[in-house]
């Protein structure tokens, strides 16, 4: 198969590497060096300015707070959401009641039908999910404050977005609302490949299903689950925490800086203030906490590897 | 089996389980009380969590049809009469027809140069040993884990430079370029499981290898396609933050930021129904395809995980 191969090869990658190189490998080489400059964005001049907009961003309150936030979203948000969504999966899928003459263990009735329900949010827009909840928040007349009202609860009456202790919370109970399905489904794909055997050897060893969940299923699913967090958290500093941010909160970023994150800091920085250097110099920040993330999971998450 | 079909029965009662169970021919009772209690609670469990998941979309909808006096006095309440008007208002007046025009060329252009120039680039990437081969495919893996938001601030001005700032043919070259980290490394697993015998015998009958691989591997590849073309679609359909940055003329709004500008600006006219009818009409498409597609969508957006 030597034929014109180098041709062929040059032919059909041409296209689909300029492309990447042109629209995302270079600006990232760029946005580095900017981070290095004092361009504004605004006109084509500027000039180096060594580590100045580095020293200026460790002195930024802002900055530490949009990156606790952004932490706090990457370690919180994928143990909440895996974790319900393991419970769910193994709820699902081994915790139906036995049958006569069936296998030992056994799925709940109508698996299917909590799967498809569940995985709802996975193909609607953040955006779309963002103005919903937006509304749902609305302390006057949203749909969480008139159902507490409902139910008698008329002191209760949470401000949600509005609260700086709150609006934080409120947003990321969005993000789970919106990913828990995702990961039970992909969960539950994992359980139903692990031979019945397997839990059969458990019970009749006398474990309970606690034991079982802990000893027999999350080690077998143990590869998905990391894979899943590396993506659950990738998502929580990126693409996904800023639409919801930028979305339902004031200001973005409000009230007081309570929900503000890196991804909507360097936005706000780059297309609202005209400081396109400095907010590459957060956006450079951001890099380093995403792939160190990445790094801290798959090493802290490294096992052997359970063959079945 | 149709009992757990409808949820509604199930937490109230946890007596009924076991009653239903008396009635079956008997078996040993001990093995039995384990498995009920653990039955009634998961699907009490399981059923609360549905209802969450559907609550706010079925508010959404009911709300969609109330007029804007009764979404805010009473929230929870059933519209009085179904307010179709609030659709047609959304639709015309909302510019909804417009916003869903342009995201289906968006996403129809760039979905179609997604999936030919990934997979084209993908194939030579698992099929061809050449020297820089596996730096290229690094390369683009490398783009699934870095935050876009960082290239997106000079990507602007490359655009801009271009002049393809606010086109939509400038926005379904950014979506290409940024969905094919994915793509190619889908495609590329994908076509290493495919027989290599097939397309050496056309190759030995003659075949060019643009030929072969037009007219045999792509069709031999239609499983992977679909999927990955499914995962492309929702992701592209519904992307916010690449037509936020670089897409802000009016006229060539998509359909998320168009809703999150109608928000905004209905705050103004106070025209609540409109927006919701708005939002429900971008949701309902995608949810019906999600439904009859079922099998498909969620195999498509759950297989690069597993890989």
């Amino acid at each position: 198969m030597q034929h014109g191969k180098y041709r062929f090869i040059v032919g059909f990658l041409a296209l689909p590497l300029g492309l990447y190189a042109l629209f995302v490998v270079w600006p990232f080489i760029q946005s580095i060096y900017y981070s290095f400059t004092d361009w504004t964005g605004l006109s084509p001049e500027f000039k180096m300015v060594g580590f100045d907009n580095y020293s200026r961003m460790l002195d930024d309150d802002i900055f530490w707070k949009s990156l606790q936030h952004s932490l706090l979203f990457a370690l919180l948000l994928p143990v909440v959401t895996i974790g319900l969504a393991l419970f769910f999966a193994f709820m699902i899928n081994v915790g139906g009641r036995k049958r006569k003459n069936g296998p030992v263990i056994t799925g709940v009735r109508g698996s299917s039908f909590y799967k498809i329900v569940y995985f709802f949010p996975q193909v609607l827009s953040i955006a779309i999910v963002a103005l919903l909840f937006a509304f749902a928040y609305n302390p006057d007349s949203g749909a969480l404050n008139s159902l507490l009202r409902g139910i008698g609860l008329d002191d209760v009456q949470p401000l949600w977005l509005g609260d700086p202790d709150l609006a934080l919370w409120a947003v990321m109970a969005v993000l789970v609302w919106s990913t828990v399905g995702f990961f039970v489904v992909l969960f539950s794909a994992g359980m139903a490949s692990i031979p019945a055997e397997m839990y059969e050897a458990a019970l009749l060893d006398g474990a309970n299903r606690v034991t079982t969940f802990f000893r027999v299923t999350l080690p077998l699913l143990w590869d998905t689950v990391q894979s899943g967090w590396v993506y659950m958290g990738i998502l929580a500093l990126g693409a996904e925490s800023f639409a919801v941010v930028q979305i339902m909160t004031t200001g973005p970023g409000g009230p007081d800086y309570s929900t503000t994150v890196m991804v909507l800091y360097v936005y706000q920085k780059a297309f609202r203030d005209g400081q396109a250097a400095y907010a590459t110099t957060i956006g450079v920040a951001l890099l380093v906490v995403t792939l160190a993330f990445a790094a801290v999971v798959m090493r802290l998450g490294r096992r052997e590897r359970l063959e079945y | 089996m149709k009992t757990t079909e409808t949820p509604a029965p199930l937490p109230a009662e946890s007596g009924a389980p076991i009653t239903k169970t008396d009635v079956r021919p008997p078996a040993p009772p001990k093995e039995k009380k384990e498995g009920t209690v653990l039955n009634v609670f998961s699907h009490g469990v399981l059923v609360i969590w549905a209802f969450m998941v559907v609550m706010p979309l079925l508010w959404a909808v009911m709300t969609s049809f109330k007029d804007d006096r009764s979404i805010f006095s009473s929230p929870w309440s059933l519209p009085d009469s179904l307010h179709f008007d609030n659709w047609s208002r959304a639709w015309t007046q909302a510019n909804m027809s417009d916003y869903f025009l342009n995201t289906v060329l968006v996403v129809g252009g760039s979905l179609i140069g997604t999936l030919v120039l990934g997979s084209m680039a993908a194939y030579v990437l698992a099929r061809f040993e050449f020297p820089g081969n596996r730096f290229i495919y690094y390369l683009f893996i490398g783009g699934m884990s870095f935050p876009i938001m960082l290239a997106l601030v000079p990507l602007f001005y490359v655009v801009n430079n271009m002049g393809l700032l606010n086109t939509i043919h400038g926005l379904i070259l950014v979506y290409i370029a940024y969905s094919l980290p994915f793509t190619v490394f889908f495609l590329t697993a994908f076509f290493r499981t495919l027989p290599t015998s097939i397309a050496e015998a056309a190759f030995v009958d003659g075949a060019s290898h643009s030929r072969t691989f037009f007219q045999i591997m792509l069709p031999m590849a239609k499983p992977g396609l679909i999927s990955v073309g499914i995962f492309n679609f929702l992701g592209q359909w519904n992307q916010y933050m690449l037509p936020t940055v670089l897409n802000t003329d009016p006229d060539k709004r998509v359909l998320t930021q168009g809703l999150v500008q109608l928000a905004v600006s209905q705050g103004y006219k106070g025209d609540w129904s409109g927006l919701f009818a708005g939002l429900v009409m971008a949701m309902l498409p995608v949810l019906a395809a999600y439904i009859i597609f079922q099998r498909q969508v969620v195999q498509g957006l759950t297989a690069g995980a597993l890989k």
